[in-house]
């Protein structure tokens, strides 16, 4: 058992590091350190480009399709240094991470060639339209519905809290084909462009002001037949393969992001005087210990993976990353005080720490409530006994 | 990426698991309770035919070669019987002898450790005085001290030996909440005592052992604790349904899982840090004793709650795991003492 990573591990950290810190000090100095993922969007479309031509947007995936075949070790170590660069949040990490890797898993050798490369390039943005008004912590409850009409899917619905779809060029979506099917049966797993009049967005102001969110109409939305991932009627297997994939090497990367919070609050607390309350110091100390047992977890639950399957405890990365994070903005405000609650400028809108007071309150919700997760954790990790169904 | 256990250290982990899941039964850590707090079978076993009280000693002095990873790997399996062993004390003395004692000192007591012939206590904070080798004060709170032969007390970057057999030393035992690992206070009049030769590098050494052996016992205990509930929860029917089937009670052992998995890291940091003489070693050790204290607090109480009546009783062995996490909590500097060492290491000292 060893914390660190090995030599030409480290030669790799320094390699990607040193051109991150070059991008970010040079060419791409105005969009370093933007913490949403909603402003500067067509410089940050060149940013993606930039990386792919230097063979840096998609390192974990297979030479063949633009990667790298990176070994675990160096995702999570690229992960931090494009953290530690202060490099912008990839607006297509749904492309690279969710659908990419989807159909790399699941996808034909058609579907490959078709849609790998515009995400590598970073040329196809990515959204994901799983969630419905009636299908949430329930996913398997959607109505959106698919039908073959010649040789096209026509899907009608409506998808909510699609991140980023306002920019995205592509979205895949789960849609009942099968009439009368009920639950995780019967659903697909389709690929759809979103330039077409059959779909329709509209943001989502979110408490925070911004909106990263959307709600995307499904109106007779059309792609054509072989846009399917999988067979008709598997699209609750593949989109259940690709939240695997959520619970990635990411997590290193938004940990970089924790830390910089962090380090904000301990730099208002010193020059606010609060670094000498005896309380605050002590929720500064659970706040650092929460992020340091974050980045050791994670080394340990990609280190087996090396090895062997990523086991129960992975389930658990989840509520706990949400929970501290929600916890820090608490704290982010505690230390701020009244200052904390009043804007800087004309508009509503905050700086980081107010705004990861209120961005925060969506952790605990989005990509599995903390109570599904307790369920998950329990039913899966724990192995206890399932909550009686309803039926209503 | 190794952050993972070896192959090696797997196979000392399963068989520390299986020796102290059939040796240290609730029977004979009861029966410990009713006497000294010691299971004297269990720990002439324990060095003996496994050859465990040897880990951290270097094989030149009769050890197993072998760091903190190893000791927390031993320590997690004991805390999870709650197994009545002089553990604590007798890796503290040794690590304080490996890194601060003089040559001769180590070949005086390291093959005597490594086979398990010693029982140790240390202090903590304890006020003493020292004239011309011999030392004098009320020293509180020793865990096993009432049949401990050595005495280690340190302070102001020093660290002294004492012989706990030899003149000059008064001791009374007190009934403890923790039977497992009972305190007394030794009074001290003018007792021989022996002085390590690196005081600081003891103390380092000491404290270190200390903190990772209590935070994987912490470990240990709270991991016991939840699979005890849960196969509880699984057995139990109320309402014609399993416990464990509603939300308000699978929540909470979810949240125990949750605790549980930092504590887990938090523990083989801290002892990877300590054995690659990381310089967050500090910063990894003050995270992990009050991390795992906490988790099993929490993970302890539920038991107790999530039990019902049955874990309010004597009978079953809630309490002991219960009482073993609060003495953790208090030893060796509690939980607020630990993380405003961490936030000294991370925002300083306030202007």
């Amino acid at each position: 058992m060893k914390l660190g990573f090995s030599k030409a591990d480290e030669a790799f950290r320094s390699e990607c590091a040193a051109w991150l810190q070059a991008q970010m000090a040079g060419p791409f100095a105005d969009i370093r350190g933007i913490p949403n993922l909603v402003s500067e969007i067509e410089r940050r479309r060149e940013w993606e480009q930039e990386l792919a031509a230097h063979k840096w947007s998609c390192i974990g995936w297979p030479e063949q399709w633009g990667g790298r075949g990176a070994t675990l070790a160096q995702q999570v170590i690229f992960a931090e240094e494009y953290a530690r660069a202060g490099a912008p949040g990839r607006i297509n990490h749904i492309g690279v991470e969710l659908a990419g890797p989807t159909i790399l898993a699941f996808g034909t050798e058609e579907q490959k060639a078709r849609f790998l490369p515009g995400i590598a390039a970073g040329t196809a943005i990515w959204c994901q339209g799983y969630s419905e008004p009636n299908a949430g912590s329930d996913l398997a409850n959607v109505r959106s519905k698919a039908r073959l009409e010649g040789d096209e899917w026509v899907v009608n619905g409506q998808k909510v809290w699609t991140s980023l779809a306002h920019f995205s060029d592509w979205i895949f979506v789960i849609a009942r084909s099968q009439e009368g099917s009920k639950g995780p049966k019967g659903l697909t797993f389709l690929m759809m462009e979103m330039d077409q009049p059959g779909i329709e967005v509209r943001p989502i102001r979110q408490m925070n002001g911004e909106a990263e969110f959307n709600e995307t109409f499904l109106t007779d939305a059309r792609c054509p037949v072989d846009s399917l991932i999988g067979t008709p009627g598997d699209g609750w297997r593949v989109a259940m393969g690709l939240l695997a994939f959520e619970r990635g090497v990411s997590t290193l990367a938004q940990q970089m992001g924790f830390r910089n919070e962090l380090d904000g609050i301990i730099a208002a607390a010193r020059a606010n005087g609060k670094d000498r309350d005896p309380v605050i110091r002590q929720r500064v100390a659970e706040a650092e210990i929460g992020l340091r047992l974050m980045r050791y977890g994670a080394l340990r639950m990609l280190s087996k993976a090396d090895h062997s399957a990523i086991d129960g405890a992975a389930l658990t990365y989840k509520i706990q990353w949400a929970t501290w994070r929600r916890n820090l903005g608490e704290l982010a405000m505690d230390v701020l005080g009244q200052d904390g609650e009043i804007a800087p400028g004309a508009e509503y809108e905050w700086p980081m720490l107010p705004n990861l007071f209120l961005f925060s309150r969506s952790d605990t919700i989005y990509g599995g409530t903390n109570q599904i997760q307790r369920n998950l954790i329990a039913e899966r990790g724990l192995g206890l006994p399932k909550e009686p169904r309803g039926d209503l | 990426m190794e952050f993972a256990l070896t192959d090696e250290q797997v196979m000392i982990a399963d068989t520390v698991r299986a020796f102290f899941a059939e040796n240290a039964t609730s029977e004979r850590t009861r029966a410990a309770m009713e006497g000294v707090g010691i299971d004297r079978d269990l720990w002439a076993a324990f060095a003996g035919e496994l050859g465990l009280a040897g880990i951290g000693i270097p094989e030149g002095f009769g050890g197993a070669g072998l760091g903190m990873v190893e000791l927390a790997v031993v320590a997690e399996a004991a805390g999870a019987q709650v197994a009545a062993l002089p553990l604590l004390g007798h890796a503290m003395l040794a690590q304080a002898l490996v890194r601060g004692g003089a040559q001769a000192q180590k070949e005086q007591w390291l093959p005597r450790l490594a086979a398990g012939e010693v029982i140790a206590t240390v202090s903590w904070n304890a006020a003493f005085e020292v004239n011309d080798g011999a030392v004098s004060g009320t020293i509180a709170h020793l865990p096993h001290g009432a049949i401990a032969e050595v005495l280690l007390l340190h302070a102001a970057g020093q660290v002294w030996l004492v012989d706990l057999a030899g003149e000059g030393v008064r001791r009374t035992a007190h009934v403890t909440m923790d039977q497992t690992r009972p305190l007394a206070t030794v009074t001290l009049d003018a007792a021989p005592a022996e002085m390590l030769e690196n005081g600081a590098a003891a103390i380092d050494g000491l404290q270190a052992a200390g903190w990772i052996c209590l935070a994987a016992e912490a470990l240990g205990g709270a991991q016991a604790s939840l699979g005890r509930t849960v196969e509880y929860a699984k057995e139990r029917v109320q309402f014609g349904r399993p416990i464990g089937s509603f939300q308000a009670y699978k929540h909470r052992l979810a949240d125990m899982m949750v605790e549980i998995e930092q504590a887990r890291s938090a523990v083989y940091w801290a002892a990877c840090a300590v054995d690659e003489e990381a310089g967050e070693a500090a910063l990894a050790l003050h995270a992990a004793k009050a991390f795992c204290a906490e988790t099993y607090r929490m993970c302890a109480g539920n038991m107790v709650q999530l039990h019902g009546g049955i874990g309010f009783t004597w009978e079953h062995d809630a309490h002991i795991f219960f009482k073993r996490a609060r003495s953790i909590a208090t030893l060796y500097g509690d939980s607020q003492w630990h993380r405003e060492q961490v936030a000294h290491l991370v925002m300083g000292d306030p202007a």
